[in-house]
């Protein structure tokens, strides 16, 4: 692998991930667009709410199913924005038995809690959409720009994350009765549940009752799917690509979803950093020498200028080089800073240009 | 406004905003400048992993609550994760012998996923018992990153949603008394002078006030660019002692016109904010430096200090 746009054109997921304020989500239709300049078909998820991108492709509404950005591209482009509920809604539909389960779980509320509000459903949904995508077979590339999280795991465990509710022992007991076994056992989680429901309320502890009594039945077609999804995640279909930005803070983070990615055995196709202040070699400790010296206005002020720039910017590239040797086999893409956010596909053109352009990529 | 009255103003500061506004640098900075008016302030971090701490020279801060010395003197700092709260709360509510073993068993996470928002809840249950028994002055809290604060600060309603009745409905009563009352608490946020950061603070601010019900205090701006004084790349010449070299008035240039073009951008995100929340603005200045540390937390005290005396009076 050379440069990002071997993996433009090359892999079949890229995930952007990363925290938030990077530019992740610029960065993950730009990648789409540059993979539809390229020829193929590419889809892009957002999560982001704003309308910013929505604008950026010159579309009316993203939605949840994908919306066809029309453009001189020969490839395909289209986003979509990720809707968690009705995703997960769909979810349930397609594993339940019949109608009338699929309707059971829909109307319950605790379902409702977990499809709109609990942690790590939107990462959830992101990868089903992923898959959905994927499955489909109708675009070359999927590109998904994931939640702004602090823990890289969230996503990764997403798949997992109905199997392992399922997986728990309170919904093995509440199970236990209607499959005929473990009487005694349910008697023990019903006193547990009465003290639960005396500090939570009864119509909580009520609900998620019914709700894992819903779902009885569909605990094997969730897993499958899960490992299904994990699969092609950690092969090489799939590329993760890590959104940072220079700030020694957000390269702290970005080191540590570094070592997660890491630990959990996926690998990192391509490291994108935004923001790059634009490089002087004149040294900070030079122009504050100028700066004291006895110049002219302009210059003083002018050195002023270059000693905070260099300032700040100095340690940039240090602390980059310092997160590439972390990595292996990684591509390193520098964004410069612009003068203003994205608003149009000229703008989307100019960052898709920027990450398949390789000297931008190649570091020295 | 005298800081004095602006730091007796509420009991509880929330500090909120997007990742990679300086929100954590801001807390300290309140954290700092409501000591230095003679308060006692508890500092909160609740986002798990702690950095305001080592921005005022301490090591992170656990859960029990520790008092800082010297930039940090006059200030006390703990975290307060939800998991730790949740374990607390229960053992508060009869389930001591038992709470550990819950939490392992994974009935826990069965009570928080049917209760959404139950573990913000009890974050902002324990900032409410420390508020009520008075345990400072101040409390500032650096809420959560990302889009989690409006989750956060929604955590109230959402519970009184779910529980109808038990302790944690009144729970949930309790914290929305707190949150509504701007003499015990008010959330001040913090952004950068850039177009998407602002349109976000723009969002948020109306959603903390319509829908949540919360007053604000100022926003603070981070990362101001300070004006220098006869900056104008074009009148950068190479002078006849031959003392700079051409790459360095290059370099020079280059960075006057940067500084310039960032400047310029700034000023129109800022009138931008202005025109379109009508909120008064405290405004930190960019320090050129890697790391904020001790020292530079004392200069941004000093720059919010004097932004709170420019303040009008009522706000």
């Amino acid at each position: 692998m050379t440069g990002y746009n071997d993996l433009i054109e090359g892999r079949e997921v890229v995930v952007c991930c990363g925290t938030g304020g990077v530019g992740k989500t610029t960065t993950a239709a730009a990648t789409a667009l540059a993979a539809a300049n390229a020829g193929r078909s590419a889809v892009v998820v957002t999560i982001d709410p704003a309308r910013r991108l929505a604008d950026a492709l010159g579309i009316d509404e993203l939605d949840n199913t994908p919306r066809i950005v029309e453009g001189p591209w020969p490839g395909r482009l289209a986003a979509l924005m990720l809707d968690t509920k009705s995703t997960f809604d769909d979810v349930v539909r397609r594993n339940a038995a019949d109608d009338d389960q699929a309707e059971r779980i829909l109307a319950n509320r605790f379902y409702r809690n977990i499809s709109t509000t609990l942690s790590g459903t939107q990462d959830y949904m992101a990868v089903e959409k992923l898959k959905e995508l994927y499955d489909s077979s109708e675009w070359d590339l999927v590109v998904v720009d994931t939640p702004p999280t602090r823990d890289a795991l969230a996503f990764l465990d997403a798949p997992l994350l109905l199997a392992r509710l399922l997986d728990n022992p309170i919904y093995r007991m509440l199970t236990a009765p209607s499959r005929g076994v473990f009487k005694a056992v349910n008697s023990a989680a019903q006193t547990m549940l009465r003290r639960l429901a005396r500090v939570v309320g009864a119509e909580v502890v009520d609900e998620a009752v019914a709700f894992f009594q819903s779902f009885e039945g569909m605990e094997e077609g969730f897993r499958a799917r899960a490992m299904a999804t994990l699969d092609l995640l950690a092969d090489d279909r799939t590329a993760f690509v890590l959104v940072a930005s220079p700030r020694s803070d957000t390269l702290d983070e970005a080191r540590y979803f570094l070592d997660k990615l890491d630990s959990s055995g996926l690998s990192v196709g391509a490291v994108v950093v935004n923001r790059m202040m634009p490089t002087m070699s004149t040294a900070p400790a030079r122009s504050r020498q100028i700066q004291g010296g006895r110049h002219r206005k302009p210059i003083a002020a002018a050195a002023q200028a270059l000693t905070e720039h260099t300032s700040v910017a100095e340690g940039d590239d240090d602390r980059i080089i310092e997160l590439m040797s972390d990595v292996e086999n990684a591509i390193l893409v520098k964004v410069p800073l612009l003068p203003s956010d994205v608003h149009d596909i000229d703008g989307l053109n100019q960052i898709a240009e920027l990450l398949g352009d390789d000297s931008g990529g190649v570091f020295v | 406004m005298d800081p004095g009255s602006f730091f007796a103003s509420s009991r509880v500061l929330i500090v909120a905003g997007k990742g990679g506004v300086g929100k954590t640098a801001a807390a300290a900075t309140i954290a700092v400048a409501a000591a230095r008016t003679g308060r006692s302030v508890l500092l909160i971090e609740v986002s798990g992993r702690t950095s305001a701490a080592p921005m005022l020279g301490a090591e992170p801060q656990g859960y029990e609550q520790t008092d800082l010395v010297g930039t940090g003197a006059g200030i006390s700092c703990r975290s307060l994760t939800p998991d730790q709260a949740l374990v607390e709360w229960l053992s508060d509510h009869g389930f001591k012998r038992v709470a550990k073993r819950m939490a392992k068993s994974g009935v826990l996470e069965v009570v928080a996923t049917a209760t959404p928002g139950i573990k913000d809840l009890l974050v902002l249950g324990k900032i409410k018992q420390l508020e009520t028994a008075r345990a400072a002055d101040l409390i500032v809290v650096d809420a959560p990153a990302a889009g989690h604060a409006l989750g956060f600060l929604r955590s109230p309603a959402g519970v009184l949603d779910t529980a109808r009745t038990g302790t944690i409905h009144r729970q949930a009563v309790e914290a929305m008394a707190l949150l509504s009352d701007p003499e015990r608490c008010r959330v001040m946020l913090v952004s950068i002078p850039e177009e998407t950061p602002i349109n976000e603070l723009i969002e948020t601010s109306f959603a903390v006030e319509d829908e949540v019900g919360i007053s604000l205090g100022p926003v603070i701006v981070n990362a101001i660019l300070p004006e220098i004084d006869g900056l104008d790349p074009e009148k950068v010449r190479r002078p006849h002692s031959r003392s700079i070299t051409d790459s360095e008035v290059r370099d020079m240039c280059a960075a006057a016109a940067f500084r310039l073009e960032r400047s310029a951008l700034q000023k129109a995100q800022l009138l931008r904010l202005a025109a379109q929340l009508p909120l008064p603005q405290i405004r930190l200045p960019q320090l050129f430096v890697p790391h904020l540390g001790p020292d530079q937390i004392e200069q941004l005290a000093d720059s919010m200090l004097s932004g709170i005396e420019s303040l009008e009076g009522d706000s």
